[in-house]
């Protein structure tokens, strides 16, 4: 099943590449420069892979599908709002299930939020989550951070949502909501999103001394083991070693 | 004597003095550690330290197919399994397009609600409890034994039930349980009187709550407070009224709010809580539609790709599943919960600022968190 625990080098397809990413982004995780070379081995492993397993196709998924909304269904008045009062911060509008998400650039995150929050038709007061999510192969950066927003007054959700790369800074919002403080820290903590502007910046989750973010789709679901007690550090030497004999 | 001037004022030198608490104390219901600094017997400034029960949940979620997350979201919310298997279920049905059948939603609606009650139950008598009132706790044990009992003869779990399917319930009611939830409804409704009688002019629990922890509805939203703490203070959001789900829309029932924001109001929005759900529990045990209690569900759960936040009303504020699927594997490729208890727990360093010691626990019970939930 695919349930079961594997070392990552057994990974089935999907997980591959991000698999091998692993290592070399945690080991890295520090260095900026590190990045293309994550890229580099996560590029090289899938066709040594799909040799031994002839049917996948595609190795990870790149990206959310984002259907923009069907041709008959007008967009909500605070998006159109939006779009004017606040030029450029509306990259996509996207319509799934009900729900509406907006794709902010992360330069206008803070002037979006504050306008979501104030205006009269939007009013959205109440942050109900910040989370992410990590597409490691996605070139346009690998987070999708994602903020769940409702409105106590017009009773309506939106969310919208910022792709970032590894080491990009995003302005922190809990000036516009305080109870974004906890759940950025929480993205922070299981996926290393470099948030600027935080009162409160600390792992929240993780021991203070973890080393590596849990959540990131190449950290091995089983942790760095008994390793972890000695010397986090030799745990993450040890699997890009690994990881370097798999390639070669 | 003469006492020198200098030693005196020594002797009454005013430090802030830093303590930990917890994170084993009994008053903390579970693992979480406060680290308080004190001026006197008065809280300046506290740290909220969580994280001791992490078992990382979300991660394990993603490495499970579809149908073995509903056994991990029990372990979320302990004391209210079956509210975190509904929200889930909800949200998967939601992300695949399926149709769950009345006597599906309808069977929803009573162990949600009987949940409700029963969280309600653990949370007066320990509330209570930490407060000083040791009687109330055995009386409210002894109800949530019944609701216990109800679950074991539906389930065959007295905690972690494992009650919901993707589509659907597992099982039908055994025959002759609607019966029994009707008798336990009768039997509650005397039992809610009596904690009244207990607590709500007990001239020590007003002294204890009245007052303790204000907190205004625009406060509370900006801090993401939900359930209870919110509706305390004076703000109608429920999601069972403003986004029903399962049978909520036929329901008739009223949402509790308070209008001081207190400690004394947020019990009292819980306590008439207790009745609403009797209400609901009642309606629906009564007009139960006779039918098929799963869905058409495909043999292997699959979403399509996409992705969606849904949220509940769980009893302690609202519960959010934001799920993410790729479409081609057999699991979630992101699963995120949005622990009520966790955002309301954020709400207990403003709350306890400038209040007693003594108080601190009385703000930690009246936030209602389970650890289990805060840390996932």
């Amino acid at each position: 099943m695919a349930e079961a625990p594997k070392p990552p080098s057994d990974a089935t397809p999907p997980e591959a590449a991000p698999g091998s990413a692993a290592s070399a982004a945690a080991a890295g995780k520090p260095a900026a420069a590190k990045a293309p070379g994550a890229e580099a081995a996560a590029a090289k492993p899938p066709p040594a892979k799909a040799a031994a397993h002839p049917p996948p196709a595609a190795a990870a998924p790149t990206g959310p599908t984002e259907p923009a909304p069907p041709a008959g269904l007008a967009l909500p008045a605070f998006i159109t709002t939006l779009q004017r009062v606040v030029p450029g911060s509306v990259s996509h509008v996207s319509y799934h299930l009900g729900d509406w998400t907006i794709v902010v650039p992360v330069a206008h995150l803070v002037e979006t939020a504050r306008h979501l929050r104030d205006a009269a038709d939007a009013v959205f007061d109440f942050c109900s989550d910040v989370t992410a999510t990590d597409w490691p192969p996605r070139a346009e950066g690998r987070f999708d951070v994602v903020y769940c927003l409702y409105s106590t007054r017009h009773r309506h959700r939106v969310r919208i949502k910022v792709k970032v790369g590894e080491l990009q800074p995003v302005p922190s919002v809990t000036g516009i909501w305080p109870s974004a403080n906890w759940l950025e820290r929480e993205v922070y903590d299981m996926f290393g999103v470099n948030f600027t502007g935080h009162p409160d910046r600390r792992r929240i989750l993780m021991p203070d001394d973890w080393q590596g973010f849990p959540q990131r789709k190449d950290y091995p679901l089983e942790g760095p083991g008994e390793l972890l007690m000695e010397n986090p550090l030799d745990w993450l030497k040890l699997r890009q070693a690994r990881e370097q004999a798999d390639i070669e | 004597m003469d006492t020198p001037v200098v030693h005196h004022g020594a002797m009454f030198d005013t430090n802030e003095l830093v303590i930990n608490m917890g994170p084993q104390h009994p008053s903390t219901h579970g693992v979480l550690r406060v680290v308080l600094r004190l001026d006197g017997e008065k809280v300046v400034d506290a740290d909220v330290v969580i994280g001791y029960l992490h078992r990382g949940i979300e991660k394990l979620s993603e490495n499970r197919n579809w149908t073995q997350i509903i056994l991990l979201t029990d372990r979320m919310d302990y004391v209210a399994a079956a509210t975190n298997n509904v929200g889930y279920c909800e949200t998967v049905e939601k992300l695949m397009s399926l149709e769950v059948p009345r006597r599906a939603r309808y069977v929803r609606t009573i162990l949600c609600e009987l949940q409700r009650i029963a969280s309600h139950c653990l949370w007066i008598g320990t509330h209570a409890m930490d407060i000083g009132a040791m009687t109330v706790f055995l009386y409210a044990f002894r109800e949530r034994e019944l609701i216990l009992d109800l679950f074991e003869e539906f389930c065959g779990a007295r905690l972690t039930y494992n009650s919901m399917r993707i589509g659907g319930l597992p099982l039908d009611l055994p025959p002759g349980w609607d019966r029994k939830v009707l008798e336990f409804c009768s039997v509650m409704d005397s039992k809610v009187d009596e904690y009244e009688e207990l607590l709500t002019h007990n001239r020590i629990w007003l002294e204890r709550t009245k007052g303790i922890g204000v907190i205004s509805g625009k406060d509370a939203v900006a801090l993401g407070l939900s359930g209870p703490p919110l509706r305390g203070s004076g703000v109608p959001k429920d999601v069972r009224k403003d986004e029903p789900y399962a049978a909520y829309d036929e329901m008739q029932f009223d949402v509790p709010i308070g209008t001081a924001g207190d400690t004394y109001d947020r019990y009292l929005v819980r306590l008439e809580e207790f009745r609403q759900s009797l209400r609901i529990i009642r309606q629906a045990t009564e007009g139960i539609p006779e039918g098929p209690i799963v869905g058409k569900v495909p043999r292997l759960i699959k979403p399509a790709a996409g992705e969606t936040y849904h949220a509940i009303e769980s009893p302690k504020g609202e519960l959010g599943y934001f799920i993410v699927s790729d479409g081609k594997s057999t699991n979630p490729y992101r699963f995120r919960v949005r622990p009520p208890s966790f955002c309301n727990l954020q709400g207990l360093r403003p709350l306890i600022r400038g209040h007693l010691i003594a108080d601190v626990v009385a703000l930690i019970g009246s936030l209602d968190v389970v650890l289990g939930e805060v840390d996932r």
